[in-house]
């Protein structure tokens, strides 16, 4: 009985127990006697966490004022310890937040984690998209799966509010939204009926695009809209959080084609995105063994159309590339790096205080304060600076997280920006008191040991070799961190400045494009959309400064799909070797290759003269003539792709289709004019190109003025020059790179203070000794150099395993260095200098307070 | 003046504090005998549990209204665990500014009729 209230005494503080436990548990078990038992112990157990509790808050309250008076009477030191915490607090607050809303938070679907997306894998793709005939066989041959619906993405004018709006979208099968486990804010999905060919039009709204276009309007349901010409009714809109399949998504209207109607026979055309929700007690490679299984069978019953076609399951939540993970990793390494840094800086600085405040604590401790009581004294105060810090810390990622929304990616179904929300707080509030227990209970343990405390008795030069060795061993540390992110961010420098001077295979300066969404019925025939391109190319050609302009079906890097397979007679069994069957495809008006500047190597340029009644032409891309004539003349040649023969009249320099970092298809563009009416509508060309002298903004207004003559209720969107596209394909590595550099640039700081400190108090330590050598008559060149070497041996000492360790950061890192070795030589010479220089500015001033050390003074002061 | 700011700045005590100083005022007690006197002189009906005593006399300590006594009492009474407790001057001027203050209340509230004699 007596033991288990002596258990509970425990929750006081150690000092209050020692004092009182003893009569406590006398006048306790006197109390027992006479009450009963049950209510006695319940009493007991109330009364103690009460009264624990007010003990313990009584010594906080006290700690917290004693806290605050001494930070106020050292405010450097408090402002100092406040600012690096915020700067690490704030760095990995910020990391995290993206992070963690990029690569771990459950997407906004119900079981998420039972979400997967399905791609055919063919040679050269690991993710190639679904032929609808494929899909319904897979949907129909699979037992993993809950559900299979699929998508494509759309875009589509709205006409009818207020101006012509370009908005983006997916075609979805009815089946897709519910199989996501969502629900409609308001109104309602789609249902089967509606999925049907010749079924009326029905569109689902995005919550933005309902407060954008209609204000939030509760009575938009049943309203019409036109998308393309076409009536619409609307019948719900999504929630504000539903982004799929990208955030870019504005609306959803059903496929309206059957998976028994002819559309779906095509074996060889892919172009669906299909997710699957897996059986509860099915995992992901269970359903890949399957689909595996499913793919072989469909390749022996189809050997032409689906040769060596197999299928690839990923989970939703990681169907994003690479790249996007590995910039992600490596900011929240580096922000972990500064943080570590500031907790190196900071147990620095409290040791030396600790060493400052050694009389005060051993009065203290004279006085009959337990160890106990100061180590919690000193906790409680790196604790305080560490939540202002940790506070300050959440402003600072509050301001930095929207510099980084461009890591997130762009295809996850997740909106562009996290919210700093309760999760990113409680990370933040944890992360604030680690880091204050991490650099305040060590210091505060050392400083209270009990053989240290004697100082009372000695003069102030206590502290002896051991501290010296572990404050040099932080500084230590800073410095290899440093080194680390120095060169990390060198690497990743290097790299960006490669992929920056790759050369597109395109002119990029002077060139302005726009799209223009030619609707469908409206211009399905090949001859309207002739004379709509006749009428704004030979106008805008006339504008002053042009040089030409031109329409193609995609433009590079911003589309890289569009891609379709190629036969060429007598060479496809070493086409399938090879891994390649397939070539970008692209419709294009004449003057496009110069009007980009692309070469023309042989042969003509498309010309208006291909029409349907001539033989179908092709130029092709010098990488197209390597792969099938190597050395041979290729004019003339014959091949088949998009359901005609064609024959190659010119051959023109490859471009980066994919962009700057990947490997592209080659490519084939044809005449714009030789396609049916109403084929490959997908391919229509939508991208008009200018190349001029003149300004863009200026040469704006007369382009939309002929758009306008040519159809007033053509829309146009996505205007951009060349130069923006291209620069946006660095732009995500623009923005890591800057926060890296950021991070690598305060550890620079903070390693520079770090060895300053470090050395300062060394020196002002070591002053009497100074004094006595400059008394013997010690040149000053000799003390400088004395301080210099201390400093030289700090960085030598943190440079060595910085070397080691950014090497190693570099191999983590090589998926974004684009060629450049993680051992480039320049980056490690660059990073190794600029230790130097850290060094020498850090011990400059110590070195400098050295020499002028007054030896009279020195000596007299003991 | 300048003592009457410093008194002002204990009050109003909390209960326990100045049922512990009641207690103290006649002679120096231990902690058991003090939630005992406390005790009989509420009739029962406040009844100190040994946290809370402690924890109002640790602070009481500190704030210098009690101290701790080394005379103890013959030895065939003393038991060695106990500690004895004694009131200070401050500890009485305290008591006596917070007695003052509640008459004052008392008064106040007579005046308005809230009191009757011997409810």
């Amino acid at each position: 009985m007596n033991r288990a209230y002596r258990l509970l005494l425990r929750l006081y503080p150690a000092d209050f127990r020692a004092e009182y436990g003893d009569e406590m548990a006398a006048i306790w078990s006197q109390r027992r006697r006479d009450t009963a038992l049950v209510v006695f112990w319940i009493a007991t157990l109330c009364e103690v966490l009460l009264n624990a509790a007010a003990v313990h808050w009584d010594i906080l309250r006290q700690d917290l004022r004693y806290t605050l008076r001494t930070l106020a009477r050292s405010p450097g030191f408090a402002l100092t310890a406040v600012l690096v915490l915020a700067l690490g607090v704030g760095a990995n607050t910020a990391a995290f937040s993206v992070t963690d809303f990029v690569l771990i938070r459950p997407l906004p679907f119900s079981h998420p984690d039972r979400l997967v997306r399905l791609w055919e894998k063919v040679p050269g793709y690991s993710e190639m998209e679904l032929s609808p005939a494929n899909y319904v066989d897979w949907k129909r041959m699979s037992h993993s799966f809950d559900g299979m619906g699929a998508f494509w993405t759309i875009s589509a004018n709205l006409v009818g509010q207020g101006q012509p709006e370009h908005l983006e979208g997916a075609s979805v099968t009815a089946d897709l939204l519910p199989l996501l486990g969502v629900q409609p804010f308001m109104g309602r999905l789609f249902t089967a009926a509606e999925d049907r060919e010749g079924a009326p039009g029905t569109v689902l709204l995005s919550y933005d695009l309902w407060q954008a276009l209609f204000g939030g309007d509760p009575g938009v349901i049943g309203r019409h809209v036109d998308l393309d010409n076409e009536p619409y009714v609307i019948i719900g809109v999504m929630p504000r959080v539903f982004h799929f399949p990208s955030r870019n998504a504005e609306f959803w209207t059903p496929m309206r084609f059957h998976e028994h109607d002819d559309d779906f026979r095509d074996r060889t055309n892919n172009y669906l995105n299909v997710v699957a929700r897996l059986k509860p007690e099915v995992s992901v490679a269970q359903a890949q063994a399957e689909m595996n299984v499913v793919a072989g069978q469909l390749e022996r019953q189809f050997p032409r159309e689906n040769r060596q076609t197999t299928s690839f399951v990923i989970p939703l939540r990681d169907d994003f590339s690479q790249q996007s993970r590995l910039l992600l990793m490596a900011l929240s390494g580096a922000a972990l790096c500064v943080l570590l840094i500031a907790c190196a800086n900071l147990a620095n600085l409290l040791l030396a205080r600790a060493l400052v405040r050694q009389r005060e604590l051993a009065v203290r401790t004279a006085m009959g304060a337990g160890r106990e009581r100061l180590v919690r004294q000193m906790v409680t105060e790196s604790l305080v600076l560490a939540l202002i810090g940790g506070a300050l810390g959440v402003l600072v990622a509050v301001a930095a997280v929207p510099l980084l929304t461009r890591l997130v990616p762009a295809v996850l179904p997740i909106a562009q920006s996290p919210t700093v929300d309760l999760r990113v707080l409680i990370f933040a509030a944890a992360v604030s008191l680690l880091t204050g227990l991490g650099f305040g209970v060590f210091p505060a343990l050392r400083a209270c040991r009990q053989s240290d405390l004697i100082p009372l008795r000695e003069g102030a030069r206590a502290g002896g070799g051991r501290k010296e060795r572990l404050r040099s061993a932080l500084v230590v540390a800073e410095v290899t961190a440093s080194v680390v992110l120095l060169v990390s961010a060198g690497l990743l420098v290097r790299a960006l400045l490669r992929i920056q001077s790759t050369d597109p295979g395109f002119r990029t300066e002077g060139v302005v494009t726009l799209k223009t969404a030619l609707p469908m019925p409206k211009y399905e025939k090949t001859a309207s959309r002739a004379a709509f391109y006749d009428r704004v190319l030979s106008g805008v050609r006339a504008l002053p400064g042009v040089s030409n302009a031109a329409y193609i079906s995609f433009l590079p890097m911003v589309m890289g799909g569009g891609i379709w397979p190629v036969e060429v007679a007598g060479k496809l069994e070493e086409m399938t070797r090879s891994g390649s069957r397939t070539a970008s495809l692209r419709f294009v008006t004449p003057g496009f290759f110069s009007t980009l500047g692309i070469p023309l190597h042989r042969g003509r340029d498309v010309s208006d003269s291909d029409t349907m009644d001539t033989p179908f032409a092709a130029v092709v891309s010098e990488s197209f003539v390597r792969r099938y004539w190597p050395d041979q003349d290729p004019l003339g040649r014959h091949f088949k792709m998009a359901f005609h023969d064609r024959v190659i009249v010119g051959v023109v320099g490859d471009i980066r289709v994919r962009g700057l970092e990947r490997t592209s298809e080659p490519q084939v563009y044809i005449p714009y004019r030789q396609v049916n009416d109403g084929w490959l509508i997908g391919y229509v060309p939508k991208d008009l190109v200018v190349h001029s002298a003149s300004a863009p903004g200026s040469l704006l207004p007369a382009i939309r003025e002929i758009i306008h003559d040519a159809d007033a209720e053509e829309p146009i969107s996505n205007v951009r020059t060349m130069a923006d596209i291209v620069a946006g394909q660095t732009a995500s590595r623009t923005t890591q790179l800057r926060v890296l550099g950021a991070f690598a640039f305060v550890a620079f700081l903070l390693a520079g203070v770090g060895i300053h400190g470090l050395l300062s108090f060394a020196v002002s330590r070591r002053t009497r000794e100074i004094g006595v050598r400059i008394a013997l008559g010690a040149q000053p060149s000799g003390i400088v150099r004395m301080v210099l070497r201390q400093g030289a041996l700090l960085a030598v000492a943190g440079v060595l395993p910085g070397i080691l360790l950014a090497y190693a950061a570099g191999r983590a890192l090589e998926g974004l260095l684009a060629g450049v070795k993680p051992a480039d030589p320049a980056t490690f010479a660059g990073a190794i200098g600029l230790s130097v220089l850290m060094t020498v500015l850090g011990s400059l001033a110590p070195a400098l307070r050295a020499v002028h050390i007054d030896p009279i003074a020195a000596i007299r002061s003991e | 003046m300048r003592e009457t700011r410093q008194l002002a700045a204990f009050l109003p005590l909390p209960p326990a504090t100045f049922h512990i100083l009641l207690a103290l005022a006649a002679e120096d007690r231990h902690g058991y005998a003090i939630i005992q006197d406390v005790a009989a002189r509420t009739n029962g009906e406040l009844r100190l549990s040994a946290g809370t005593l402690y924890r109002s006399i640790q602070r009481m300590l500190e704030q210098g209204l009690i101290l701790e006594t080394r005379d103890r009492p013959a030895p065939e009474l003393d038991d060695q665990r106990r500690r004895y407790y004694r009131i200070t001057p401050l500890g009485s001027a305290v008591a006596r500014a917070e007695a003052r203050r509640l008459a004052q209340l008392v008064r106040m509230a007579q005046d308005r009729g809230f009191v009757t004699e011997r409810a």
